[in-house]
């Protein structure tokens, strides 16, 4: 999809907290539809809080949030979310075509119509991603990047116009995140995509804009950042620097 | 083998028939959602209402009712808020709720022998009443999880994914908590208030390592329960000791010697 002019996401001086402390500090950003943007920070940046906000399941202390020219309270639904993979209770008994088919519960108080249209698409995602063969599987028993592989689906299900990704490669084998990367950028053709990740090694060529977090944001925009915008950006890219690849970022500089 | 015949009896194996469909169930959605701790909460301030209802001269069992309400819906409204530090809360609110009972029973003169029973059980005295009670109970419990199953697994799996697609997610937990409180005060005839825990974790732990499906669960552990309130029955009745005791007695044998069987867990589908 092209991006175009339409904001989809818009935050203005947003200033939020998480447990009692500071996450966000002003934070001012507009995503556009068709935007791929890759959101990049070190731990504790406020990345997740930044997804959070998006999924109105945090508000801000000041400044103004609204998704879809909504506020995102009204909006979360037409969200794809794919939470952070780690923190799961392994024996929890569910299988993998309940945990994608859950997505459709969304459907389910605007109609049977609707609600069973969403059932039947529900082989055909899985299929895409490859986790139909796993559909019977307990999904405490799944690898890391099968699992994030069905989590996607049961994002994807929900029909979104956006799609939020937190640390979609966190536990993914490093070959595997090709895969899902080489998948996102498929989505994207139609889908707004925001992904957070704490390891500049996943902001791949795929993302079409990136955005550095810790606390404020110190840069927002097409990826074709200069060493010395990042340099300036200091706490932020200092860290990324340290922890990856940063020609990866850099790729059209170099 | 005299009692066979006995009235007490039947009533005493359909109490454990019943009881255990009640307690496979909620005790499912208590072990998976690990609320283990909140439920203990709630079935020992119930022992306040019992106080109460003793000194005021009401039933007592109405008065656990009320009481375990109140403290389910206390603590679901705080916990679902803050997250942190409930357990804290939890704790308190079930040492008052014993309190309460302890000081009202003691201001009633002369009735504390009858409260043994619902702290210990005593499932000689299961009237008919007590029966059509865990009747409707059952069937309550029953038509809430099969009308809502899809809801109960995916808010069960990942609470904050549900509320993003819109599910009520903390309606369906004030009301699990509700439905923790009628099944604790049911349960309380059989085993009593301080091993009810016992009856409503056991079974689902030990079927969780058999099955992978929230209907595999219940379903197993539904067995595992009729089986242990059978055995333990026929112990206590043999050797004339506490049944409720026993019955967890065995229980808790069953759980321990299920963590060493080694269960091949492929794609076991329940």
């Amino acid at each position: 999809m092209m991006t175009s002019e339409t904001p989809v996401i818009r935050l203005e001086h947003v200033t939020a907290q998480y447990e009692g402390h500071t996450a966000l500090k002003d934070i001012s950003l507009v995503v556009y539809q068709g935007d791929f943007l890759g959101i990049i920070g070190p731990n504790g940046g406020g990345k997740t809080t930044l997804l959070k906000l998006i999924l109105g399941l945090v508000r801000p202390v000041s400044g103004r949030v609204e998704v879809l020219g909504e506020p995102p309270e009204k909006t979360r639904h037409r969200i794809g979310y794919v939470p952070q993979v780690a923190d799961f209770d392994r024996d929890f008994p569910i299988q993998v075509e309940d945990v994608v088919r859950s997505g459709c519960l969304k459907f389910r108080r605007y109609g049977r119509r609707e609600w069973e249209t969403c059932g039947k698409n529900v082989p055909r995602i899985m299929r895409q991603l490859g986790v139909w063969e796993l559909r019977t599987r307990q999904v405490g028993r799944l690898s890391g990047g099968e699992r994030q592989r069905v989590l996607l689906a049961r994002a994807l299900v929900v029909k979104p116009e956006v799609l939020l990704l937190d640390e979609p490669t966190a536990s993914v084998d490093s070959h595997l995140r090709l895969t899902i990367y080489d998948l996102l950028s498929q989505l994207n053709e139609n889908l707004t995509i925001c992904l957070v990740s704490h390891d500049i090694g996943v902001i791949s060529t795929y993302v079409k804009k990136v955005a550095c977090l810790n606390q404020e944001l110190f840069y927002h925009g097409e990826k074709e950042i200069t060493e010395e915008i990042l340099l300036k950006t200091y706490q932020c890219p200092v860290d990324l620097i340290a922890h990856g690849v940063p020609h990866r970022v850099l790729k059209s500089h170099g | 083998m005299e009692f066979y015949h006995l009235t007490f009896f039947h009533h005493a194996l359909e109490a454990g028939l019943l009881v255990s469909i009640a307690c496979a169930v909620i005790g499912t959605y208590v072990v998976v959602n690990r609320i283990v701790f909140i439920t203990g909460g709630i079935a020992h301030a119930a022992y306040g209402g019992i106080g109460l209802g003793v000194f005021f001269g009401i039933n007592p069992v109405l008065g656990a009712v009320i009481f375990s309400l109140l403290a389910a819906f206390g603590m679901g409204t705080v916990s679902y808020k803050t997250k942190q530090r409930i357990d804290t809360l939890i704790g308190v609110m079930w040492a008052v709720g014993m309190a309460i009972g302890i000081i009202f029973a003691d201001l009633s003169h002369g009735y504390t022998a009858g409260l043994m029973s619902y702290l210990f059980g005593s499932i000689l005295t299961i009237s008919r009443t007590d029966l059509f009670l865990m009747i409707l109970l059952d069937i309550l419990i029953v038509c809430v999880t099969v009308l809502y199953y899809a809801q109960w697994l995916s808010i069960s799996f990942d609470p904050e994914f549900a509320e993003i697609i819109g599910l009520p997610v903390k309606r369906f937990y004030l009301l699990l908590l509700s439905l923790i409180a009628l099944t604790v005060v049911i349960v309380m005839r059989m085993v009593g208030i301080v091993m009810v825990i016992a009856l409503l974790t056991i079974p689902p732990a030990i079927a969780n390592r058999f099955a992978t499906t929230l209907k595999g669960i219940m379903i197993i552990a539904c067995f595992l329960g009729i089986m242990f309130t059978l055995i333990g029955m026929f112990i206590s009745f043999y050797l004339n000791l506490t049944s409720g005791a026993m019955i967890i007695l065995v229980a808790g044998i069953a759980y321990f010697l299920s963590l060493w069987i080694r269960v091949p867990k492929k794609q076991r589908a329940a």
